[in-house]
């Protein structure tokens, strides 16, 4: 238990200043701007806003600068602003499928309708670091070719017209979308929640527990569908306007996993399925949480659940960075009190033993 | 509107220069908030809360009445209120082709000229797949 105290206002103040001139650096080397964090590291702020749940960059690249680049305590900021916002209500579900493609890979079909896009990849690249971006590197104009308005149909929309793979469940009337910001979890909990708690997990938790999906625990043979990232138009019911109006642009992935099959003596075979999607570019996290996704189905689709990953009590209890960090971190804050009561329990114990001990030879020595 | 919440609050204040623009107020001043977004379960399926966004809202009314809402993502207000003007100029039978010519037009043909650079800059990077001829008779 952790018990509060008084003191030490002095040295918190003069750490706090401290850890701002820590923060700073060498003042001789230019300070870094958001702009800077925002274009250059885009990759960390695409991982904040998801896990941070909150779609901003120019808040996310300040988390990240505030944090010195602690991905976690940048999550952490933008957790603790959101908190601090009214909310306008709930975006029109957006529509991935009308996404203006950057990227887009299938590793079950070569041929797709619209192509296989490689977008801006490390993939193929060969992990040797560059000398050559120490200092002044200008990239080459990236190659342009003719743009054909080709449609980008998703490779689960292809497999599910011949009746392949399952269908996408519907919503069911009358019933409101799962929102853990507001409810607190109850299990089991329907696939919406398991959703946005993925949405928002630990990218590391969450290919820790896909990856072991893949080793066996809760193997259900994944293939990667399709993964796409780009843009998608975000609309929102403004009831003071009385119909959707657009907000705006936001870049998302999305991957589709396609997994063994299920059947039954009334339902021909088909491929089952596994979703992710995460704000900007998080392929990791997409895959790692359609993995999930797809393990945590396991009682659905009647699978014994064995495995860490198909438990959901254990992946959505765990997978929140913030929540995980507070409990993990509150254990350097002051427990003396309880500290002292152990040590008090852990003293008497040790006199019992000893009293015990001391009294065993005289016992032998009597007899 | 959907050309303006993708352009910049500089380039629509820039672009309504052009025109001599009514008296207006300010309806609601503009107030940041936050929006959830949702996905689809399959990308097609039932909803699911994804994270929330910024957004930022105003509503400005014309002297003759036009009431205009600006709704947007972030936390630029100014730009909120800009929409919101242009929301209001658009159901003025006086301005609204003012309003389109020399504000939304160039600034659409400015968005679309981005996204055909990124689209062709994207289309660049398709594969072509060619099959190896197998060497047996």
């Amino acid at each position: 238990m952790y018990v509060a105290v008084k003191g030490g206002e002095r040295a918190i103040e003069n750490a706090h200043r401290l850890l701002a001139h820590a923060r700073r650096g060498d003042q001789r080397v230019p300070e870094v701007t958001l702009d800077q964090i925002s274009e250059q590291l885009g990759l960390a702020v695409d991982r904040v806003m998801s896990e941070g749940s909150l779609y901003d960059r120019e808040l996310a690249a300040l988390a990240i600068k505030q944090a010195r680049g602690d991905l976690i305590e940048a999550i952490f900021l933008v957790r603790a602003f959101r908190a601090t916002l009214p909310r306008f209500g709930a975006s029109e579900p957006v529509d991935t499928g009308a996404m203006r493609v950057q990227r887009r890979v299938s590793s079950t079909f070569k041929d797709i309708p619209g192509g296989q896009i490689l977008g801006p990849t490390f993939d193929y690249t060969h992990r040797l670091l560059d000398p050559a971006l120490a200092e002044g590197f200008v990239p080459e104009e990236p190659a342009t070719a003719d743009a054909s308005p080709a449609a980008t149909p998703r490779v689960t929309d292809i497999l599910g017209r011949d009746g392949l793979i399952e269908p996408s469940p519907q919503a069911e009337d009358g019933v409101p979308v799962g929102d853990l910001t507001r409810e607190p979890l109850n299990f089991p909990a329907d696939r919406d929640l398991r959703l946005q708690n993925l949405a928002r997990g630990d990218e590391g938790f969450l290919l820790a527990m896909g990856y072991s999906t893949q080793r066996g625990y809760g193997r259900n043979h994944p293939f990667a569908g399709e993964i796409r990232f780009g843009e998608v138009e975000v609309e929102f019911f403004a009831e003071d306007v009385g119909f959707a109006v657009p907000l705006g642009a936001i870049e998302l992935t999305e991957c589709q996993m396609v997994n063994q099959f299920k059947g039954s003596a009334t339902e021909a075979p088909c491929f089952t399925r596994g979703y992710g999607l995460a704000f900007g570019q998080s392929e990791r996290k997409t895959m790692s949480m359609a993995l999930v996704d797809r393990a945590l189905r396991a009682r659905e689709l009647g699978e014994e659940v064995l495995a860490p990953a198909q438990d959901e009590e254990f992946v959505m209890s765990h997978s929140d960075n913030v929540q995980a960090t507070g409990f993990v971190e509150h254990l350097k804050l002051p427990h003396y009190v309880d500290f002292q009561s152990e040590l008090g329990l852990l003293r008497k114990l040790r006199q019992e033993f000893a009293e015990a001990n001391d009294a065993e030879p005289m016992k032998e020595a009597a007899e | 509107m959907a050309v303006l919440v993708q352009a910049d609050a500089s380039d629509i204040a820039g672009r309504l220069r052009t025109i001599a623009l009514p008296r207006h107020d300010d309806l609601r001043l503009s107030e940041n908030g936050l929006v959830m977004l949702r996905g689809r379960v399959g990308g097609d399926g039932a909803p699911f809360n994804l994270g929330e966004a910024t957004v930022s809202r105003a509503a400005v009314r014309l002297a003759t009445g036009e009431v205009g809402f600006g709704y947007t993502l972030g936390r630029d207000g100014e730009k909120a209120r800009l929409i919101a003007l242009c929301d209001a100029l658009v159901q003025s039978e006086e301005f609204a082709g003012a309003l389109e010519h020399d504000v939304i037009a160039p600034l659409r043909a400015e968005l679309h000229a981005r996204q055909a650079q990124r689209a062709a800059q994207t289309a660049a990077t398709k594969v072509d797949f060619y099959t190896m001829v197998r060497g047996e008779g």
